[in-house]
């Protein structure tokens, strides 16, 4: 058996990425993107404790996750396309209307 | 206690009224102007109705209706009047019909907002006279705020926003400090009275037991409220902006009621919740009184602005309002009481006959009149009788008020001195000097018809309707003014002596 | 009649809201005029009718209080309006109303043609309705709305012609001066009023002159009765140091200097302090200061008329320096000579401004006496009439103004001493003197006009017949006064009419020492001996050798500029009092204290807290990252609290 620890370093990393990538990221079809790494790093988390507290709860939990990932990428990726055609770039920086 | 319906109807007739009248097509000017005039004067119909009911002899509150409004804070809508409110809410009914009787040609645009926002700030000043419980009060001190603030910022004069804002947020800032000192006492009450309360009669009793330090800062935070809408210098700065940028009607009503509520509140809850202080800071609140009397006059004097001059000389005669309440003998409380009758009849006065020219002419720098009684005779008689009821003629209005403040406060116990009305006399020279100094420069003197002047007419059927009644009360109060002192006396007798006896009580 | 004297008050207001409210309707001169006149001749006739059923009644009886409603009334201060008819109230109503009745008659006359003619009238009868009220008060309340209605009166009337122009100034300019300086003798006044509630609980004058006589009051409070009461008797009867607005009101037109500015308001003050002779004769050292200003002010203002080249303004000087004398009576104790004075006084004073204004109209409105000269042939009543006016203000005996300057004079030197006598005799000469440079330069010798253009001309019968009669009353007037050295026990009649009610004062100030009937003619004789000369004197200079005055003036040409330019008072009054005080309101109090200093806080507190804003509101970047960081940051910082607090 592999230790669980390797799991979770594993989510922790993919996790860390996905941060690092929403924060730094300017592009906001990558920010979707790890958004989307942050959701996945937390099933990995879900179902490695499924697994080793041989509890089915956490993999149910992942469709949930899973099933709420896909709405609200769809969700997103819409207003991205309406603020791509209202602002003409996808660039955070340049989003910035309710500045100061 | 009774539970009169007839306040109650007071307030909504203007309410209703207001409401009513949004309803009406706002093409239809004229019919919203006498619709708005009607109103007022229903309300000023059944107000009188009230006083011919009312037992002046009875010092206690008459009228009264209770019904609980919030029960879990023990809140209720508890209204009544006594003379002093009685005779306040006389002068608000009085003026509201006035002014809008005046702005028939003053006020051109968006008329139908115009008078849904004088109908709502007469139940607000209406609401702030009769209530009786600290909430409500609160209430209804809040909301003549608005209406204000519009009247001044819509229709007002070039700086208007910046007067408005100033007006709306330095009263507010002291009405915060207010509402602390309300919420404070209300804990505070809850102690002896075994339930949170802010039912004034309720609190009457409490008042006087409160522990001095915390009583110096409740009084402090209450008054500081007040003063601001009095003004009491140095607090008054805001005046003479809100006066110079409201158009007529707002200056008029401005004047002629709204700071009456500062120094009405300072009798109705500073005196009697918090005796002992209000005699621990007489002797201070009476100096800036005193400084305030002479300092607005002087600064009135220099004005080139009419309106501002006016508005300086009100400072000046609330300072001697302020005097008159803490000064608290019995000439000096009546005294006080009918000055501020007195104030709000002669300053409404002088600022329609101001706006009466400014609607002619565009101007209100003295220097571009002189010599005008040559093509207004009538405008400068009216101007006269104005001005020397505002300077305490003998046998005008201002004289009895200030007489009777002055000897009052000649020998009252609680400033002890001779030298608080040496200083307060020195005012009717003064008073006399700006007064006159601005009549002689746009009265008298050799007339030069510039274009600015062209159209100068003299008073029409209208304005005439609008002054004569404010001139009848002007000689009515000077010359038999039982009338009005017998309303108020049974009242400040017994203020006086709910401070002076609760005072000798000992608090730690 | 007695207890119709309410009437006298309320007939002439009716006669000002008639005039005033439908005069300007009216084309017909003469209605105008005889309603503003009949008022005040009705009035007159029911204080006829008034003193007479006084006289009937005795001595003990003589004051009855007709009260007409409550008017102020609030905790101990109880005050109505009711009429005080006793001897001196009636005195001075008798002087009020006749002397009156007699000017609007010539202000017929006066005024005619002119645009404000109903005007004129209407203001003089509500200064009738003011000053009769003030007279017949029996409260001090009520005296002060007297008083300062008879102010308002002063400055409408001083300011009648509104758009006029005068000496540096206008009209209103002098209007309101005159208002102004009578507002700070009120401001005397109210303190005195406020003092005397204080002291005796009550401002009616019946209540307080008997607690006043039966009470023990220590003098100081006396005294500072007193002497507010005084400083607001100097503001309203024009005495130093607030005598200034009344040459000034010689702005108006001459009637009302007849009436207002002679006759009746400016004896308003020495009124009062006769009524309040108790407290007076209770404050000795206020007495003396009395004595003193009335003293200085006497002999002051008789000096700078002595220059004065303006008809009028010689006039007003000499009103002011007549007046110091009344106050010298009063100072001295002789209350009812001062009171004689008063009547004496308004009827040559009267005399004198009507026949100023006789000439004044005659000659076109030329005020300038230097442009006078030989108008006795022109004006043969009007000279005549001035020629009885100025002997009597002489005090050259029979005249009126004999008796009553005399008695003054005796009782100075008599209650008070040798100095206050000497200088009031050379007052005296001095009032001789410059009186008959005015006549001679204005009515004899030759003409300093050009008679080609001008034509002076007599005035109307409206006109002279009032002149006539005033004559008449300066020269029969005395005689109600004879003093007792001629007329025995009872002869001076006035004194004795008038003694009940100084009786109380009297008995206050101890009684100086006796005097032989001696000294009294001697002194006498002195003065109509001294009175004589100066008439001469003046004559011999200003008929004979006008080089004389000319030398003597370029001799003292410092002192002649001092007294020409009036000692240079309303200068010294502007440099030390009006313009400081209007600097410093306009620049440190308007434009530094309350613009930028308090202003400035407020606005001040308002920009803070806009800087204060404007940092914080830099957080706001608008880009959802720098949000999510600071989240992130959070949630990391929530994470290690609780990590390390378990």
């Amino acid at each position: 058996m592999i230790p669980i620890e390797f799991y979770l370093v594993l989510s922790a990393f993919m996790f860390i990425t996905g941060v690092v990538g929403v924060l730094t990221r300017k592009n906001a079809i990558i920010v979707f993107m790890s958004i989307e790494l942050m959701l996945n790093a937390a099933n990995l988390s879900f179902v490695t404790f499924s697994s080793f507290l041989g509890n089915n709860i956490g993999q149910l939990f992942v469709f949930f996750v899973m099933t709420v990932a896909a709405a609200e990428s769809a969700v997103g990726l819409a207003i991205i396309i309406a603020l791509f055609r209202n602002k003409l770039t996808i660039n955070i920086d340049e989003i910035n209307i309710l500045k100061w | 206690m009774e539970n009169n319906l007839l306040i109650t109807y007071l307030l909504l007739i203007p309410l209703v009224g207001s409401i009513f009248l949004l309803s009406l097509p706002k093409e239809k000017e004229a019919t919203i102007r006498i619709f708005g005039l009607i109103v007022s004067l229903a309300a000023f119909v059944l107000s009188l109705l009230i006083y011919f009911r009312f037992d002046p002899a009875n010092a206690g509150f008459q009228f009264t209706q209770k019904l609980m409004w919030v029960e879990k804070l023990n809140v209720s809508y508890f209204v009544g009047v006594d003379g002093l409110s009685l005779i306040l809410v006389l002068l608000t009914t009085f003026l509201t019909p006035l002014t809008l009787l005046s702005s028939w040609k003053g006020i051109q645009k968006n008329v139908k907002e115009f008078t849904f926002f004088m109908l709502m700030l007469e139940v607000g000043m209406l609401g702030v006279f009769v209530s009786l419980d600290l909430f409500l009060f609160y209430i209804f001190w809040e909301a003549m705020l608005i209406p204000m603030y519009f009247i001044i910022g819509i229709w007002g004069g070039p700086k208007r926003i910046y007067a408005s804002v100033k007006f709306f947020i330095y009263t507010m800032f002291g009405s915060l400090l207010m509402l602390v000192a309300i919420i404070w006492l209300a804990v505070y009450a809850s102690g002896p009275l075994g339930v949170f309360s802010t039912n004034l009669l309720d609190l009457y009793q409490v008042g006087p037991t409160i522990a001095k330090q915390i009583q110096y800062l409740m009084f402090a935070a209450f008054a500081f409220s007040f003063a601001i809408k009095v003004p009491l210098f140095p607090l008054h700065t805001w005046l003479p902006d809100a006066h110079v940028e409201a158009p007529t009607a707002g200056s008029v009503i401005l004047a002629g009621v709204l700071l009456k509520m500062g120094t009405y509140g300072l009798i109705r809850f500073c005196l009697p919740l918090f005796p002992q202080a209000a005699i621990a800071f007489a002797p201070y609140i009476s100096v800036l009184a005193i400084i305030g009397i002479i300092y607005g006059a002087l600064v009135a004097m220099v004005q080139t602005d009419m309106k501002k001059l006016v508005a300086y000389s009100s400072v000046s005669h609330l300072g001697f309002v302020v005097l008159g309440i803490f000064a608290m003998t019995q000439q000096s409380m009546q005294g006080a009481i009918i000055q501020m009758v007195n104030h709000g009849l002669s300053t409404g006065a002088l600022f329609l006959l101001v706006g009466i020219v400014y609607e002619r002419t565009h101007s209100r720098e003295i220097s571009d009149y002189g010599g005008i009684a040559k093509v207004v005779p009538l405008f400068s008689v009216a101007f006269m009788i104005a001005s020397l009821s505002s300077i305490g003629l003998p046998g005008l209005n201002g004289f009895i008020g200030e007489f009777l403040i002055l000897i009052g406060s000649f020998k009252s116990e609680v400033l002890n001195s001779w030298w608080f009305t040496a200083f307060a006399a020195s005012g009717v020279i003064f008073a006399a000097v700006y007064m006159l100094w601005m009549y002689q420069r746009v009265v008298f003197g050799e007339y030069h018809p510039t274009p600015k002047l062209e159209h100068l007419t003299d008073l029409n059927t209208r304005e005439m309707i609008v002054l004569i009644p404010i001139f009848i009360f002007i000689v009515w109060i000077g010359v038999y003014p039982t009338t009005f002192l017998k309303l108020t006396d049974a009242v400040s007798a017994s203020i006086i002596h709910q401070v002076t006896t609760a005072s000798s009580v000992l608090v730690k | 009649m007695i207890q119709l004297i309410y009437l006298t008050v309320l007939l002439p207001f009716a006669g000002f809201l008639l005039n005033g409210i439908f005069g300007s309707k009216i084309k017909n001169e003469k209605v105008i005029g005889w309603i503003g006149s009949g008022t005040i001749g009705l009035s007159f006739l029911i204080v006829v009718g008034a003193f007479f059923e006084t006289l009937a009644f005795p001595v003990e009886q003589r004051q009855h209080i007709i009260t007409l409603f409550n008017w102020l009334s609030v905790g101990s201060l109880n005050v109505s309006i009711a009429y005080q008819v006793d001897q001196l109230s009636l005195t001075m109503a008798l002087i009020v109303t006749g002397v009156g009745f007699i000017i609007h008659v010539y202000s017929i006359g006066y005024m005619h043609g002119d645009k404000g003619f109903w005007r004129f009238f209407a203001y003089l009868n509500l200064f009738i309705f003011a000053m009769m009220n003030l007279i017949l008060a029996d409260n001090f309340v009520l005296l002060f709305l007297g008083w300062e209605g008879v102010g308002l009166c002063s400055y409408l009337l001083i300011g009648f012609w509104y758009d006029r122009k005068f000496e540096k100034s206008t009209t209103s300019d002098a209007a309101k001066k005159a208002f102004i300086v009578n507002r700070i003798g009120d401001f005397g006044f109210l303190l005195g009023m406020f003092l005397i509630f204080l002291t005796f609980n009550s401002l009616n004058f019946n209540e307080v002159f008997t607690r006043a006589n039966a009470l023990n009051i220590s003098t100081t409070v006396y005294s500072f009765i007193a002497i507010f009461l005084f400083i607001g008797a100097t503001g309203k009867s024009a005495q130093i140091p607030l005598f200034v607005w009344l040459p000034d009101a010689m702005a108006g037109p001459t009637p009302v200097s007849a009436l207002i500015h002679a006759a009746t308001m400016v004896t308003a003050g020495v009124y009062m302090v006769a009524r309040c002779s108790i407290i007076f004769a209770s404050a000795p050292a206020i007495m003396t200061v009395v004595a003193v200003i009335g003293l200085v002010t006497a002999l002051f203002a008789a000096t700078i008329g002595l220059v004065q080249n303006d008809i009028k303004k010689v006039l007003a000087y000499s009103t002011v320096s007549q007046l110091g004398y009344m106050f010298l009576a009063m100072g001295v104790g002789a209350f009812s000579a001062g009171i004689f004075h008063v009547m004496t006084h308004a009827f040559f004073k009267a005399l004198l401004f009507l026949g100023a204004g006789s000439v004044i109209h005659g000659m076109h409105d030329q005020q300038d006496i230097q442009k006078y000269g030989g108008l006795k042939k022109y004006m043969p009543t009007t000279y005549k009439t001035f020629l009885v006016a100025a002997i009597a203000i002489s005090g050259i005996p029979p005249l009126s103004g004999f008796f009553s300057k005399d008695e003054i004079l005796w009782s100075a030197y008599a209650n008070a001493g040798f100095i206050y006598w000497f200088i009031g005799v050379v007052t005296a000469l001095l009032t001789a003197f410059y009186m008959f440079r005015l006549l001679n330069l204005t009515f004899e010798g030759k003409h300093r006009f050009d008679v080609q253009h001008i034509h002076p001309h007599e005035s109307p019968n409206l006109m002279t017949i009032p002149l006539i009669v005033l004559a008449v009353l300066s020269v029969l007037g005395g005689f109600i006064g004879i003093p007792e050295i001629f007329s025995g026990e009872h002869g001076n009649n006035f004194h004795g009419w008038l003694e009940p009610i100084f009786a109380n004062a009297q008995v206050r100030l101890a009684q100086y020492g006796s005097h032989t009937h001696f000294e009294e003619i001697l002194l006498m004789v002195l003065s109509v001996v001294g009175a004589a000369a100066s008439i001469f004197f003046a004559r011999h200079v200003y008929l004979k050798n006008q080089k004389i005055a000319e030398h003597t003036a370029s001799k003292f040409k410092g002192i002649y500029k001092i007294l020409f330019n009036k000692y240079y008072v309303d200068e010294a009054y502007d440099k030390a009092i009006v313009q400081p005080i209007y600097k410093t309101s306009e620049s440190l109090l308007w434009k530094i204290t309350d613009v930028k200093l308090i202003d400035g806080l407020v606005n001040g507190t308002a920009s803070v807290i806009d800087f204060v804003s404007g940092k914080i509101r830099k957080i706001q970047t608008g880009v959802a990252q720098t949000y999510a960081v600071v989240m992130m940051l959070g949630i990391v910082a929530a994470l290690f609290w609780i990590i390390y607090s378990l």
